[in-house]
């Protein structure tokens, strides 16, 4: 498969120009219709910050291009056709039997099977690229952070740190992000637009996304996938923060009254959304396995928090 | 077409039906195949319960397999008694098939409660859910087949082997083979690999 | 006795739900207070209710989808003024109401109006067009109906007793097993599904057998309109991915009822398992609902450029493919599932290559109005229509195919406006165009055309004012199903999709103005000579209405467009020297009583009223045996009757009492629809 992908990879030279012909196809595109209405930063999924983010935003502008040598001739050919050969101008070139043409036949088949062609590589090359599962390719030692998903809150494990929190996640903008993600029940999405790619939570098992962080910046993350009453405010800041910034934080949450104990964690599997964000000053970096194992039986205890 | 006559009408309408029976087959195969799928994933999420190797007992399955084909044989006797449309004879093979065919359901419900009251029932986990239901949904179509049997028979006993009662009892010898190809399935699936292991 | 049924069951948490419920109730009221008003109970079951004829079944699926539309419409207009008031907590609906309506309003569009919508369609049109007098299982058809019928009678229920889902149309666990969705919206959501998914399956049997068995002679398969190609390819399709659904809802209500692990969260449930089951219809089934509708277009096209259809094998071929490919593709539903590249790459590709066949059927219309004389009727209006927005939606849906995009776009609003992007130009454009185009086959007059160009323009601009906001709030990271919001910058563009929804209101107010207009205008809109549109297919031969048998005499086919071939040479009317008698399926009650049996049997067991559902379950599996056991009544036509028929011709509401009776100058239906009109 590796060498497959290098082939494709070595014959397409797109990979070269790409984010610089989409970011030029973006603000094309984006000029017209955003201009003077809010700030960039109101469109992520456009104006991203994170590598990720970037490159899949310029991948979809790419394929747009594209895809407008199929859809354009469209537009043209449905305006333009039923007005020239509309049945009040009786044009002399009616020709009721011609259904037939070999010529045509053949460029309505090759033309877009050329252009499936020319995406699907960019699918190949980008879906590998862009894995979620990819073992880091940059420098540094990767910041692990666990994600548990739980009715309708993020709880962020930092094993390295020994230390959690609720609803807020930092990062340090030098080092790549090796995250790991499960639910206490309900399948959800984690998501932060702008930055890099999502990827379901799901009990009982423990999926990963891996990045970079990319340069300083502010996000809003959240659960796309609806889970119920409270999915609306399932969302948290994430702060990308430079290496020193990153270190004060850490040592601000060790300072943290609260720690995460088995009764702790307990309370925190009711249901229930939560406006502020938590720090604990300490955590069970084996926590996330056993919650991955269904050790703590989160399902029973939404059962007797959500009859109420 | 415009000289249609009564008969061909008639056997236009049986042809039609045999059809859209084998149709109709072809999207149950497809529920069957979709519950195999859904065993092979479960195979292992026996969440710390019974698994294959603990609920599988050889001699049962083998027995049930025996009598489910054994019903299948003589319903092919059934078939060759009318083709010489000797009505006593259809109603006797018949009767064995139905007799067999309850046999092995007889056998299944017997294996399931004892399952259960071993404590591995279908809420113990994904596996054992699985399990009873791909094995069950089996038994609930050998139910249906009985049922028809039963109804065939009754057919039989009022009109006698006509054209009508020819193409029914075509339609149920497909059905009731077909449960023999979901059985050699379940019985290759399930039993033998539960039994090996 | 009751079950778990109690005073609480009504819907005293919501105003709005309770005046919802309320309306539904006075609806059904003020329909039977009418047909009692005329006297016509009896009329209404003769010659409907127990009919097996697939015309009068399909008039009847097209009725049952447009109330659903109703529905389905009222759905979707309050959630977008949900979302348009919603900011920081100011919306008029409460969590559980609007999840509610989420997912009602996707349940109710895929599988209780489009499906029927198309189905009728098929049903009235596919017979007449491969020439034969019936389906190949007439009383089968009935209980198709009325199993979809009792589907749909479970979903409007749900809003008078107890509630509906919360957990979307797809009713994704584990959010939709017991622990997170306790109470009856998710029974009455597995019972819908599954009671009107037995329906759709034996609908595809019909089908498949129909027009494999009974296309009239000299009708090779390439010689079968497009129209009939759509819908036999459909109907391969609802065989094949039927089963998905079923059991995925199956094992769904045995974790739920019977405390079984498929797909909970503990006990080695597995909740990625029920998404592919699901997904093995849910994909197939886009093609089900969009395909009809391409072989609509294909009809319009070149009916309506007087021109013979271009690219004919082109496009079976490209339906063919459509349909083979539509099994493999259902993946790009969940690529932020964490497969492997290779397996998102793989399925990426292949959702990709379905959009070949699907551009190639765009230009062969596109080459059909080429060197045409193109009529720019409301049909030709939907069919542009069509063209023009399908491109966009087939350009997002490939990009949400490329799974590096999808990541970013997956679960927001973009991908909202995608699906509805596909599914309102092209399965609804379609089916809108195709009901006006074969109304006057079903009733003998035509309907107002200004109504419905008006109509066109209303659904045509409300559909970009509603949704192309939504592909920009999808670029803005907003998640779909937000009951509320914080994010201030969502909201002018949701304000901006709430006006398309009033825009596409209008639409459909127009619908039903044009209907009752095309009523009262009948005898000026007539269709005297059974093809009004100068069509080039079987159909169009017989009387609008057409008789009974549709066929007097079954015609020799010699071309794809037969009728078109027939009046180049002035064949086209020949009247038979003599005529021999027609057999026909007597009408039974079983189909009806079936559907009945199958609503009680759903409906007590979501209420648990267990005596009632073995009886209800009895009384099915009694009727089927009884039915099954005796042959099938039929009946006569003799030479004169037909004679009497034949010479009856085409006109508004021709044997609308009863085709024989009518001949005996009892003209009571006209009077019921002159006291409306009028």
């Amino acid at each position: 498969m590796r060498s497959l992908y290098r082939v494709v990879k070595n014959l397409l030279p797109l990979n070269i120009n790409l984010s610089r012909a989409g970011a030029l196809t973006a603000f094309m595109a984006m000029a017209l219709p955003l201009a003077g209405c809010t700030g960039s930063s109101d469109y992520p999924v456009i104006f991203p910050h994170g590598p990720d983010a970037i490159t899949e935003r310029d991948l979809l502008f790419i394929a747009v291009a594209i895809m407008l040598i199929v859809v354009i001739p469209v537009f043209v050919l449905a305006v333009w056709l039923p007005l020239r050969y509309r049945a009040s101008r009786e044009a002399p070139d009616y020709d009721p039997n011609w259904d037939h043409s070999h010529r045509a036949e053949v460029v309505i088949w090759l033309v877009p099977a050329l252009i499936v062609c020319a995406i699907g590589s960019l699918v190949w090359i980008y879906t590998h690229r862009l894995d979620p599962y990819r073992s880091q390719m940059a420098e540094g030692k990767p910041v692990v952070v666990q994600a548990v998903s739980i009715d309708w809150k993020w709880l962020f494990i930092y094993p390295q740190q020994h230390l959690a929190t609720v609803n807020e996640l930092v990062l340090p903008t030098d080092r790549p992000v090796s995250l790991r993600l499960t639910s206490t029940d309900v399948m959800t999405s984690f998501f932060v637009p702008g930055l890099t790619s999502q990827i379901y939570a799901m009990a009982g098992m423990g999926t990963r996304l891996n990045f970079q962080p990319g340069p300083v910046e502010t996000y809003t993350g959240r659960n796309s996938l609806f889970d119920g009453k409270g999915f609306p405010d399932q969302k948290f800041p994430v702060r990308i923060v430079t290496a020193e910034n990153f270190k004060n934080w850490i040592d601000t949450v060790r300072k943290a009254p609260l720690q995460l104990t088995p009764h702790k964690y307990q309370m925190l599997s009711k249901s229930g959304a939560m406006p502020h964000p938590l720090h604990f000053s300490s955590a069970d970096p084996e926590l996330f396995a056993r919650i991955v194992k269904g050790e703590h039986s989160a399902a029973s205890m939404i059962v007797s928090s959500r009859s109420k | 077409m415009h000289t249609e006559t009564a008969h061909s009408h008639e056997a236009m309408l049986f042809e039609e039906r045999e059809f859209g029976f084998w149709i109709y087959l072809m999207s149950d195969a497809i529920i069957f195949s979709l519950l195999f799928a859904t065993y092979a994933v479960m195979r292992h999420a026996t969440a710390g319960g019974p698994g294959a190797a603990d609920i599988m007992e050889l001699p049962t399955a083998a027995i049930e397999t025996a009598l489910l084909l054994l019903a299948s044989v003589t319903f092919g006797m059934a078939a060759v008694a009318l083709e010489d449309k000797r009505r006593n004879a259809i109603l006797v093979w018949l009767g064995i098939s139905f007799l067999l065919g309850a046999g092995f359901l007889g056998m299944e419900i017997h294996e399931f409660i004892g399952l259960i009251a071993e404590g591995a029932s279908p809420q113990r986990s994904g596996y054992l859910s699985s399990f009873f239901v791909l094995v069950g949904t089996h038994g609930a179509h050998v139910t249906a087949g009985l049922v028809w049997i039963a109804t065939a028979v009754a057919q039989l006993m009022r009109t006698g082997p006509t054209e009508a009662f020819a193409a029914r009892f075509k339609r149920l010898g497909l059905f009731w083979h077909f449960l023999d190809i979901v059985w050699i399935g379940i019985f290759s699936i399930v039993y033998l690999p539960g039994v090996l292991q | 006795m009751l079950g778990k049924l109690t005073l609480h069951v009504l819907p005293l948490y919501s105003p709005i739900a309770m005046s919802g419920a309320a309306m539904e109730l006075l609806g059904v009221l003020f329909i039977a207070a009418l047909i009692t008003w005329f006297g016509k109970w009896r009329y209404i079951w003769n010659e409907w209710l127990t009919t097996v004829d697939h015309k009068r079944i399909g008039i009847m699926y097209v009725v049952l989808a447009f109330v659903m539309l109703f529905r389905g419409f009222s759905d979707a207009f309050m959630m977008r003024m949900q979302q348009a008031t919603a900011l920081n907590g100011h919306g008029y609906l409460p969590p559980e109401h609007f999840n509610q309506v989420f997912s009602a309003h996707g349940t109710i569009m895929i599988i209780f109006m489009a499906m029927p919508f198309l189905t009728g369609i098929i049903n009235f049109v596919v017979p007449q067009q491969i020439g034969a007098r019936d389906v190949s299982f007439p009383f089968l058809n009935s209980v198709s109906f009325w199993l979809t019928a009792a589907g749909a009678a479970l979903v409007l229920t749900s809003l008078v007793i107890g509630r509906f889902t919360t957990a979307g149309w797809t009713a994704y666990p584990p959010f939709s097993e017991l622990p997170t969705s306790p109470g009856s919206g998710t029974d009455y959501w597995i019972w819908a599904v599954l009671v009107s998914g037995v329906g759709s399956t034996l609908t595809g049997v019909n089908f498949v057998v129909t027009i494999i068995k009974r296309r009239a002679p000299g009708m090779s398969l390439m010689q079968m309109p497009l129209f009939t190609w759509a819908a036999f390819i459909t109907a391969i399709l609802m065989v094949f991915a039927f089963p998905g659904v079923t059991v995925a809802a199956a094992l769904l209500g045995f974790d739920r009822f019977l405390g079984m692990h498929f797909f909970t969260a503990d006990a080695g449930g597995n909740a990625m398992n029920y998404i592919n089951l699901f997904w093995l219809w849910g994909h197939p089934e886009v093609y089900i609902v969009i395909l009809p509708s391409f072989g609509i277009f294909s009809e319009l096209v070149a009916t309506f450029s007087s021109k013979r259809l271009f690219g004919y094998v082109s496009l079976v071929y490209a339906t063919m493919v459509i349909g083979i490919l539509s099994f493999t593709v259902w993946l790009h539903h969940f690529f932020t599932m964490g497969s492997s590249a290779d397996v998102n790459s793989f399925f990426g590709i292949a959702t990709m290559v379905i959009a070949v066949p699907t551009g190639v059927k765009i230009y062969d219309w596109l080459l059909t109005m080429y060197r045409g004389r193109i009529r720019l009727t409301s049909h030709m209006h939907w069919t542009l229509g069509f063209m023009v927005a399908f491109v966009i939606g087939g350009m997002t849906g490939v990009l949400l195919a490329i799974p590096p995009v999808d990541y970013v776009m997956h679960n927001t609003l973009f991908l909202v406006a995608h699906f509805h992007n596909m599914l309102i130009p092209g399965s609804l454009f379609g089916l809108l165009a195709g009901y006006q185009y074969w109304f006057p086959k079903a009733f003998g007059f035509r309907l107002d055309e200004w109504w419905g160009k008006t109509s066109f323009w209303f659904w045509f601009v409300g559909f970009y004012v509603a949704f192309m906001p939504l592909y920009v709030l999808g670029f803005m990271g907003m998640p779909r199903r937000m009951d509320y919001y914080q994010n201030p910058a969502w909201q002018p563009w949701l304000i901006v999709a709430a006006i398309g929804a009033v825009l596409i209101a209008i639409g459909i107010l127009c619908l039903a103005i044009q209907l009752v207009v095309s009523i009262r205008r009948r005898e000026e809109l007539a269709d005297l000579t059974g093809d009004p549109w100068d069509a080039r297919t079987l159909e169009w031969m017989n009387a609008s209405p057409a008789p009974l048998y549709n066929f007097a005499v079954v015609p020799e086919i010699h071309d794809r467009e037969e009728l078109a071939w027939r009046k180049e040479r002035g064949i086209s009317h020949d009247a038979p020297a003599h005529y021999t008698p027609i057999e026909m399926p007597c009408n039974t009650s079983t189909g009806v009583l079936i559907g009945g049996a199958a609503f009680v049997l759903g409906f007590a067991v979501i209420w648990n009223i267990w005596w009632l559902a073995i009886l209800a379950f009895a009384g099915v599996i009694a009727a089927t045996i009884v039915k099954g056991s005796v042959p099938e009544e039929e009946y006569t036509i003799t030479p004169d009757q037909i004679a009497a028929l034949e010479s009856r011709g085409s006109g508004p509401l021709l044997g609308f009492l009863s085709p024989l009776e009518d001949e005996r100058g009892d003209h009571s239906t006209h009077g019921l629809l002159n006291s409306i009109g009028d």
